[in-house]
């Protein structure tokens, strides 16, 4: 994630950074460079010369490998989708109607930072009483992954619209003829592209991540199962961690390519993963 | 802009012909469909912000095809006049009629009304075509067809070449004419502009003014302008009303306008106005200004110190040793040059003369300032 989580050049026209060159120590930036390297990629290294290259062979065979990487897989579009048909309304109802609250929203989007996962896990589970057949359905977690998901998704989504004129384009649109669902479909959502890739990626490395959760409410995702099966073969789970990394990072980097392609068609300028509004942009 | 410049632009607006070849656009009122005129009014438009009347009981005709104008300072109201008109606002009182039928209740997008605003407000993940065509798709118009109008519509706008562009590839002008071309691919009932030349630089901004108003005039298309910009309201406008703390204060042709205002802000809100300490007598009939008693317009007070107003071309100048003023300044503005003068009493006047006149008027020239025989508006005395 750290690759990915760079410093953003905003849609909304931060301007461009003075290049400055430190020309009387450009040694120090390598060195920088390298130990950033280091320090992230040594850990890798190690866990690779651990396991070994055989053991990533071994690791689709292992028992229980395919059904927890397809439950995480499922969880993950489930709770994106929720979290996008959620938050994208809210967030344009916001920015559109009741700006006067948009740091009320803030401050609540922030909670599920700052609140323990298993007060949350509580919460669900007190609300979904009425429903217990979805108690027992790991699509619970789902729920879950939705608040936990928030805060990142949220401000993607609203640092998106913050770099759209969204009331005149609103305005503009309804006065051609479009009614609001016409205008979120065909105006809205099409120029919040980056900020909703954006929201997604979060959202989806969030999920294929999440252990605590899940392991609290005894369902084996991928990460659930990369923890029990170490216990079984350590060589097989270090070399599945690894293969979850770099697919994971490598379907971040495909949905970031897409966003910068559809972006700089656009006219949208620099993108990165976090999009627009770099001062509401939160590090991870 | 001089004052005689705005008096030529108010007393030449309707020059289609002119404006079309300045603007270089090729108009068909076929290719923007065009429609009878429809006609538009504000019946007691009264709209309140907290402690803020932002339209107070304001009430405007307008008729088929015209052109009217809102000018105004910032917050006298002229926005959310057009904004209720657009459907993006509603009245607290009165109502909007288009051909006469109340449309209060009917949300914008109903409206039929097409609009160009202020900023930019092309959507940006849609080419300049996709952008005009936007419209037509909402009615459902079939996909060649809907292709074609636009391709008409930037023609005439001047755009053809840029239907593909997106609007970062625009200029600001370039994006502004999408937009009129976007708002007029609909065929709207009334056409709707909030100061959409205030972003542009001074020249494309007098381009696009020539070719609003050219395509306006030959689509007959009603339409209501706001601006708080006089060159534009007098240039491009049949009649210009202008507005101060959410009221007309007059509604009038530019010519009339600026010749004969109705009040003291009209008068000092459109073009140059001088402020001269004057003594009204007669029982308000008549007034005595620079010692001279000449007749005052009516609607002022009826006795006692005054202010007259009298625009400096009104104003004469002529070097004089024993004079009643000195030059403290000129001010080339081509044909003329406006020289401000100090009057006995340190009241400070602008007078325009010839620039031939003005080159033996140097600052320090001892000067005599006289005024004109007929009728001065005068108002209450703030000059002191």
């Amino acid at each position: 994630m750290a690759a990915l989580t760079r410093a953003i050049e905003s849609e909304a026209g931060t301007p461009p950074r003075p290049n400055r060159r430190p020309r009387s120590l450009p040694g120090w930036r390598w060195a920088i460079l390298l130990i950033t390297a280091v320090y992230f990629l040594l850990p890798l290294w190690g866990a690779l010369r651990f396991s070994g290259v055989s053991a990533f062979g071994a690791v689709i065979s292992e028992a229980g490998f395919g059904s927890s990487l397809w439950l995480s897989v499922r969880l993950a579009i489930v709770t994106t989708a929720i979290t996008l048909a959620l938050m994208v309304p809210t967030a344009v109802y916001v920015h559109l109607r009741l700006p006067q609250l948009r740091r009320v929203l803030d401050s609540i989007t922030i909670l599920p930072v700052v609140i323990p996962p298993v007060v949350l896990i509580i919460g669900v589970l007190q609300i979904t009483r009425v429903a217990p057949s979805l108690q027992s359905s790991p699509y619970l977690l789902a729920l879950e992954y939705v608040i936990l998901s928030m805060p990142f998704a949220y401000r993607s989504i609203d640092a998106g619209l913050r770099s759209l004129d969204l009331k005149t384009i609103t305005e503009a649109s309804n006065s051609l003829g479009a009614g609001w669902v016409s205008t979120l479909w065909r105006v809205i959502l099409p120029n919040l592209t980056t900020a909703l890739l954006s929201a997604t990626v979060l959202t989806v490395a969030l999920v294929l991540g999440e252990y605590t959760m899940a392991t609290l409410d005894l369902f084996q995702t991928f990460p659930v199962w990369i923890v029990v099966n170490d216990q079984v073969s350590a060589q097989v789970s270090v070399a599945a961690s690894l293969l979850a990394l770099f697919v994971t990072w490598l379907v971040l980097m495909l949905i970031t390519l897409v966003g910068v392609r559809n972006s700089r068609r656009r006219g949208g300028g620099e993108v990165t993963l976090f999009t627009a509004a770099a001062p509401q942009t939160i590090g991870n | 802009m001089g004052a005689n410049e705005i008096a030529a632009n108010a007393a030449g607006v309707d020059n289609p012909e002119a404006s079309e070849a300045a603007a270089g656009v090729a108009v068909t009122s076929e290719a923007a469909g065009a429609r009878g005129g429809t006609s538009v009014s504000l019946r007691n438009l009264t709209r309140v912000f907290g402690a803020t009347r932002a339209l107070d009981e304001m009430s405007l005709e307008i008729a088929p095809g015209e052109l009217v104008a809102l000018l105004g300072p910032s917050g006298c109201g002229k926005t959310t006049a057009l904004r209720i008109v657009a459907g993006f606002e509603y009245a607290d009182f009165g109502a909007v009629l288009i051909d006469g039928k109340d449309i209060s209740g009917v949300p914008a997008a109903k409206r039929d009304m097409g609009m160009v605003f202020q900023s930019y407000s092309l959507f940006p993940n849609m080419s300049a075509q996709e952008n005009v065509a936007f419209g037509l798709r909402m009615r459902k118009v079939g996909g060649a067809t809907r292709r074609k109008r636009a391709a008409e519509l930037l023609d005439m706008v001047g755009l053809a070449a840029q239907a593909g562009q997106f609007p970062h590839q625009l200029s600001g002008g370039q994006q502004q004419r999408v937009a009129l071309a976007r708002a007029l691919a609909i065929e709207p009932r009334v056409l709707l502009l909030d100061e959409p030349l205030s972003a542009l630089d001074a020249k494309v901004r007098l381009q696009l003014r020539e070719q609003i108003r050219t395509l306006q005039q030959r689509l007959g298309t009603t339409t209501l302008f706001v601006t708080h910009d006089q060159e534009e309201a007098l240039s491009m406008a049949d009649r210009v009303g202008v507005m101060r703390a959410g009221r007309l204060e007059q509604v009038a042709e530019p010519a009339e306008l600026y010749s004969r205002p109705a009040t003291a802000f009209v008068a000092e809100f459109v073009g140059t106005m001088n402020r001269l300490p004057a003594e009204l007598g007669g029982g308000g009939t008549a007034v005595t200004v620079l010692g001279v008693t000449v007749p005052a317009q009516e609607g002022g007070p009826s006795s006692g110190p005054v202010d007259a107003l009298v625009r400096p071309e009104n104003l004469a100048v002529a070097a004089a040793e024993d004079g009643n003023g000195i030059v403290t300044g000129r001010t080339f503005l081509g044909a003329v040059t406006r020289v401000a003068v100090r009057l006995s009493g340190d009241t400070e006047v602008a007078v325009d003369v010839s620039s031939a006149a003005a080159a033996a008027m140097a600052p320090g020239t001892a000067v005599q300032v006289s005024i004109p025989e007929g009728p001065v508006l005068v108002a209450a005395r703030t000059s002191d």
